[in-house]
């Protein structure tokens, strides 16, 4: 569910087609420099009602994904 | 500048009032935002009008984070986003390192750096949507070649210098760009109540012979400000009679 919505927002910030973006999918398959992946994780925060921590280690769909699932839960 | 949003901390009075001036000549719709002067703010506001820009003052704390955040909104909300911003509200409390309390450092840091980054960080997001904006951050000479009594200015100023230069790499990518306009000896209300010695001995200290005015700030940060300096980042503009080469 939490993939779906952020795929659909990923989709919709690059301007790309939903179906290219997998859980495996990692920043720099989807061309999202540190900017666009701050900038999504904001937007993000803001219709989720979440604050979501990053660090390097978070470099793919799957583990932002992790992420707002603990946000959520915390 | 027509169509753009400019956004100026202590823009009520002084060098701040000046740049505010010197955007809406060039068309920019302007928000001031000021600390206590509702009267100055007012004033401020109705000259910003005449000359034909849409304008507001917002009272704001810019070392208060929230209040930063919340006027960046109003702003967004009133007039539009914000294309350009300049940081320029600035306090002193000048003593001897030895004579300045630990409080007087801090509340000039907080004020003159932190309200700078607060600024930025509330003004960030849609400027990156957007891949296009201007920041300039009105620094000092102080901050560049030091002053005696003013260990806390003089520390805020410089630490505006470093602050430029990180968001200039941060945000260059986007169409940002982010300078820093250093002033040195400019006319302003705090030299109109200097004594005639101590003013004399600051121009001594100028090469071209004379004090800088509020309109010479104004027009390099219009320059840094404009299409015209698209591709300069992270420079810091003096603007000091030769104060400090």
């Amino acid at each position: 569910m939490i993939f779906e919505k952020v795929a659909e927002m990923l989709a919709d910030y690059k301007g790309i087609d939903v179906s290219t973006i997998a859980p495996e999918s990692t920043f720099a398959d989807l061309e999202l420099d540190s900017l666009d992946v701050a900038d999504l994780v904001m937007q993000i925060e803001d219709a989720l009602g979440v604050n979501i921590e990053l660090d390097p280690s978070v470099t793919n769909m799957a583990a932002l994904v992790k992420r707002i699932e603990e946000a959520k839960n915390a | 500048m027509k169509g753009r949003v400019a956004l100026v901390t202590g823009g009520s009075r002084g060098i701040g009032r000046a740049i505010a001036l010197k955007l809406s000549s060039l068309g920019a719709d302007v928000a001031i935002l000021y600390a206590g002067r509702e009267d100055a703010a007012r004033e401020a506001v109705g000259l910003l009008e005449r000359q034909g820009s849409r304008a507001l003052a917002i009272q704001c704390d810019v070392s208060d984070y929230r209040q930063a955040e919340a006027a960046v909104k109003q702003v967004a909300e009133t007039l539009g986003n914000v294309d350009i911003l300049i940081n320029n509200a600035g306090i002193v409390r000048d003593a001897l390192a030895m004579r300045m309390s630990p409080e007087d450092f801090a509340a000039v840091v907080d004020v003159n750096l932190n309200g700078a980054f607060h600024m930025i960080r509330a003004c960030l997001p849609a400027l990156v949507r957007r891949r296009s904006g201007r920041i300039v951050n009105i620094t000092s000479v102080a901050g560049l070649m030091g002053n005696a009594g003013q260990a806390n200015y003089a520390s805020s100023k410089a630490g505006l210098v470093g602050l430029t230069k990180a968001i200039a790499r941060e945000v260059a990518s986007r169409g940002i760009t982010v300078n820093a306009v250093a002033p040195g000896f400019i006319e302003t209300d705090m030299t109109g109540s200097m004594a005639p010695a101590t003013l004399e001995k600051g121009i001594s200290a100028v090469p071209m012979g004379r004090i800088g005015s509020v309109e010479d700030v104004a027009n390099a940060v219009a320059f840094l400000a404009g299409d015209g300096a698209g591709y300069i980042t992270g420079c810091v503009l003096k603007v000091d009679g030769g104060m400090y080469i």
